[in-house]
């Protein structure tokens, strides 16, 4: 009884994960600029890998793996944003042909008064 | 936290790691615990008061749920079919409350994960929190939100 709510919840975790997964590489691929592509990226990414490694844990039905596998979704969600956020200092300070139409930059003000003074 | 509770959970992360729960993989951990704790001990902050336990519970929770609800909101954004005017990008600059770096890096990481904001860069004076919006609505409600949500948490924790 528990094994088979195990193995239902399981599968279905690893179906949510796929799913987010699949989101996050299209917004990769439609989304105009980096920056708004780290948000599919950092976000739905991180969300599709943790579901598929909470599936791991619930399926493999072994203390172990499972425990490993609940570790490895912390140190995701610690370092995803982190290579996010550099990603996005890295693109802002190399090139700004690829920022597209923001609404609003505050940003860009103040790197501009920097380089005044 | 003191700092023989810091190995103590050090050794437990290590077993839990390689799988093994024996003694003498514990007695390891414990070592290299003891041996990361010797080389940080100039960055880990006082001990922590036990109340605060409740305080990281309260934030975890918020966390959680706001990473699943910004998960499903990117992904509603991505598969618009009209893409166009479903963005409205904006770099905004959030000023900071929180002065320590451990505050603002775990604000920084939070803000990433949460629906619709992507942190790029730190002033210099540390007073400015540069945030990217993916669908700007306006300057104050989204410092509005962040002020109420992750950084009164967040300071809750420190405090």
């Amino acid at each position: 009884m528990i094994v088979d709510i195990a193995t239902y919840a399981g599968c279905l975790l690893l179906l949510l994960g796929a799913l987010f997964s699949l989101v996050a590489a299209i917004g990769v691929v439609r989304l105009p600029d980096l920056f708004t592509r780290m948000h599919a990226a950092s976000k739905a990414g991180a969300v599709g890998g943790g579901l598929v490694l909470l599936a791991v844990a619930l399926l493999c039905f072994d203390v172990g793996v499972a425990m490993r596998a609940i570790i490895g979704v912390v140190f995701l969600l610690l370092t995803t944003p982190v290579s996010a956020h550099l990603l996005a200092k890295a693109s802002y300070r190399t090139s700004g042909q690829y920022r597209v139409n923001m609404v609003v930059d505050e940003l860009k003000s103040k790197s501009s008064q920097n380089h005044r003074a | 936290m003191n700092p023989a509770m810091t190995v103590v959970v050090l050794a437990l992360i290590w077993a839990a790691i390689t799988g093994t729960f024996s003694g003498l993989n514990l007695l390891l951990g414990g070592a290299i615990g003891i041996l990361a704790v010797l080389l940080l001990r100039r960055s880990l902050g006082p001990p922590r008061r036990f109340r605060q336990l409740r305080n990281i519970a309260s934030l975890t929770v918020l966390f959680l749920y706001e990473l699943g609800a910004s998960a499903v909101r990117v992904a509603i954004v991505v598969l618009t079919p009209d893409l166009k005017s479903a963005l409205q990008p904006a770099i905004i600059a959030f000023p900071l409350t929180v002065k320590s770096d451990a505050e603002i890096t775990l604000l920084a990481n939070l803000i990433t994960l949460t629906p619709g904001t992507l942190s790029v860069d730190v002033s210099e004076d540390r007073s400015l929190l540069y945030v990217h919006a993916l669908a700007f609505g306006t300057r104050e409600g989204l410092i509005a939100d962040i002020a109420g949500g992750f950084e009164a948490k967040v300071r809750e924790v420190y405090s």
